[in-house]
């Protein structure tokens, strides 16, 4: 049984704006049949506005709960601020999406792109061509683009967090050395486009990133934090307060301080607690 | 939610009241451990021998010794296959089918790891297995043929007694398991007449609670223990035994047993109703199976153009309880490899629904599924992108 929020159970049970637009002004389809998800989005487009937006979708419950949600996100509103929607913003809307379904709303989010690219008419505007984007997974038919895009905008680390965000590597399996690739790539080269900190530097950078960003955090639950020592890349810590002794501890240290300090500082960094 | 239609028997089933208020005496007073010495002992020592005996009538062994009490369909399947195959470590070679159940194909996909060879043998459209392929794959290496006796998503039955005479003929030595996990309870097994080697049930699926299952092993079948420790089940599975458990698990044989009659006449009508019902009324709906050759309980349709868990969804909105091959149910991101093996069609495969019955099912409940269905699949007909295909199979129709 998925864990679906009230709002995707609200949304596929009485979907909104279900149906075509025959004279739509841009049409935008994404997925597949045979992939067991797809959606066909139809906007009418007045004066840069969206004013009127339906939806067909043959997919699951939180598939359809991406388009109708999505549709309402869009009616009524400008061009440019339609563009700027991303997946997670349809994720968001509907109060998150489980882990698993999270590539509804990117099927979405490409719809939604698919139709916009249709509309301009420009494949200028958009940062790759369908000829030099690698297939990545087959079976899925998931390009390096939409792979670098799920990474780079719900900062996805892992080739499970991939395969549940765009679906490939999800059957065969074959193309998870490769997207394992993409994604260290990826990372690799945003610490590369960090200024290189010497250890002095480096020191005082983690110690402000504790003290001004994590220690807050953790001081609303009760709890703090106190940085022991740094060796390296390896930070020790002490969990103090609500947090000492907490069995989610364990979980803190390991998604939220070293994520953290991973984006602020180095992806290398690794926290590790002292009792 | 009030009502509640559970159409979800291959999953599991309701425990059989008769079944639960034989287990209660087991969980309160007569804790004693059944090794024991003591008279306080003799009870639940005596009650082993009594669902023993049952569930040995109830596969139709020759004697009670064959039976080995488990833990569960998966615990009876590892001590089958890993047992045989640590006894016999210089025969490397299984043949299986492609659309067993997951709980053995990773097991085998893990003997593939490790080197051995392993053929997977496929089925056609109707998931009827290919017994002339079956055949040609069985050499002297063969150290382990298994096959299902019935299909879980399908509920097509496979012929494994001939299947069993074919193995023996071509190979006395390799040793043949059966998973009947599926077959219990729904169709007679009588294995002492066969030459079927070893076969494993699971008492969830029959109505005896979750937790307990046994395995049959043919006298002069050796197999290696799967859990080492005491002399329990005559060494072939330690751990002091599930005493009340086993006796719900007996029970329940002994009920299942006396209600096969049942299983094939009236669970058989209420599911040909239904599955007429759905397919006469709604135009996209088409039986993924062979109509012969099933276990009584089992129906799976496939809906074109729609996807199986927003039918689930809706279904269980109004408080029916089925299953998917969807690959949105499955928390995997590919749909059901049973149905892949038989090549459905993709239009039909996402929106499969298997329903399965047992004899708790009521007539008005089926009758309230028939009426319901076309009003679901048509709301979700209307949202499906592939409205021209749509209307051209409503007007085949």
């Amino acid at each position: 049984m998925w864990d679906y929020s009230e709002k995707v159970m609200d949304h596929y049970r009485n979907p909104r704006n279900v149906g075509k637009i025959d004279n739509a002004d841009a049409v935008g389809e994404a997925g597949s049949l045979a992939c067991g998800d797809s959606l066909k989005l139809y906007l009418k487009i007045d004066n840069g506005i969206v004013t009127d937006a339906k939806f067909q979708t043959f997919g699951c419950g939180s598939a359809v709960a991406s388009s109708s949600i999505l549709t309402e996100m869009i009616i009524g509103k400008p061009i440019e601020e339609v563009r700027k929607i991303t997946n997670k913003d349809i994720a968001d809307q509907l109060d998150g999406l489980p882990p698993e379904k999270m590539h509804c709303s990117v099927m979405g989010h490409e719809a939604l792109e698919d139709a916009l690219k249709n509309y301009f008419n420009d494949e200028m505007e958009f940062n790759m061509s369908e000829t030099q984007d690698k297939l990545i997974c087959q079976c899925f038919d998931v390009h390096e683009s939409q792979i670098l895009e799920a990474i780079e905008t719900n900062k996805l680390k892992t080739v499970e967090d991939v395969t549940n965000y765009t679906k490939a590597g999800g059957a065969c399996g074959k193309c998870k050395s490769t997207i394992k690739n993409i994604i260290d790539e990826y990372w690799a080269k945003q610490d590369e486009d960090k200024p290189k900190l010497t250890q002095t530097q480096k020191i005082l950078k983690i110690n402000s990133v504790i003290e001004n960003q994590i220690s807050p955090e953790l001081q609303k639950d009760g709890g703090d934090i106190e940085l022991v020592d740094i060796e390296d890349n390896k930070v020790y810590v002490k969990l103090r307060g609500k947090c000492s002794g907490c069995k989610n501890s364990h979980m803190t240290l390991k998604v939220f301080v070293e994520q953290t300090l991973q984006e602020a500082v180095s992806k290398q960094i690794e926290v590790i607690e002292v009792q | 939610m009030d009502k509640l239609i559970y159409l979800d028997n291959n999953a599991t089933t309701k425990v059989d009241e008769r079944v639960l208020e034989e287990m209660i005496p087991y969980l309160k007073e007569e804790y004693a451990n059944p090794s024991s010495m003591y008279d306080f002992a003799k009870k639940s020592s005596n009650a082993l021998k009594v669902a023993r005996k049952q569930v040995q009538e109830f596969v139709g062994a020759d004697n009670e010794k064959e039976i080995i009490f488990t833990s569960c369909g998966s615990e009876s399947a590892n001590t089958a296959i890993k047992g045989v195959l640590a006894n016999n470590k210089t025969k490397r070679h299984i043949i299986t089918t492609a659309v067993e159940h997951p709980c053995v194909l990773n097991l085998y996909r893990q003997y593939e790891k490790q080197g051995y060879k392993v053929d997977y043998i496929g089925v056609n459209a109707n998931g009827e297995l290919n017994i002339e392929e079956l055949k040609e794959k069985i050499t002297d290496e063969t150290a382990l043929v298994s096959v299902m006796w019935a299909n879980n998503e399908t509920g097509i039955i496979f012929p494994v007694e001939k299947i069993a005479e074919i193995v023996k003929e071509k190979n006395p030595q390799t040793v043949f398991y059966v998973d009947a996990v599926q077959a219990a309870g729904k169709i007679p097994m009588n294995v002492k007449n066969t030459k079927i080697d070893m076969i494993g049930i699971s008492g969830h699926k029959f109505h005896a609670p979750k937790g307990v299952g046994a395995l049959y092993v043919k006298s002069g079948t050796i197999i290696s223990p799967l859990i080492n420790g005491g002399h329990q089940e005559r060494g072939r599975r330690a751990g002091t035994e599930n005493v009340p458990y086993i006796v719900g698990l007996g029970k329940a044989a002994e009920l299942a047993k006396d209600s096969l009659d049942y299983e094939s006449k009236e669970v058989k009508r209420l599911r040909d109703k239904l599955e007429q019902g759905i397919i006469k009324n709604i135009f996209n709906a088409r039986l993924n199976t062979a109509p012969t050759n099933r276990v009584p309980n089992t129906t799976n349709i496939g809906f074109q153009y729609i996807e199986g868990e927003l039918i689930l969804l809706h279904l269980s909105d109004i408080g029916i309880c089925a299953s998917s091959g969807s690959a949105c149910t499955s928390g995997s991101l590919e749909p059901s490899h049973v149905l892949r093996a038989m090549g459905i069609p993709f239009t039909a495969l996402h929106g499969s629904i298997r329903f399965s019955l047992s004899r708790f099912t009521k007539e008005e409940e089926i009758d309230y599924v028939i009426e319901k269905m076309p009003q679901i699949i048509e709301k979700l007909n209307r949202i499906s992108p592939y409205q021209d295909e749509l209307e051209a199979l409503r007007n085949l129709k």
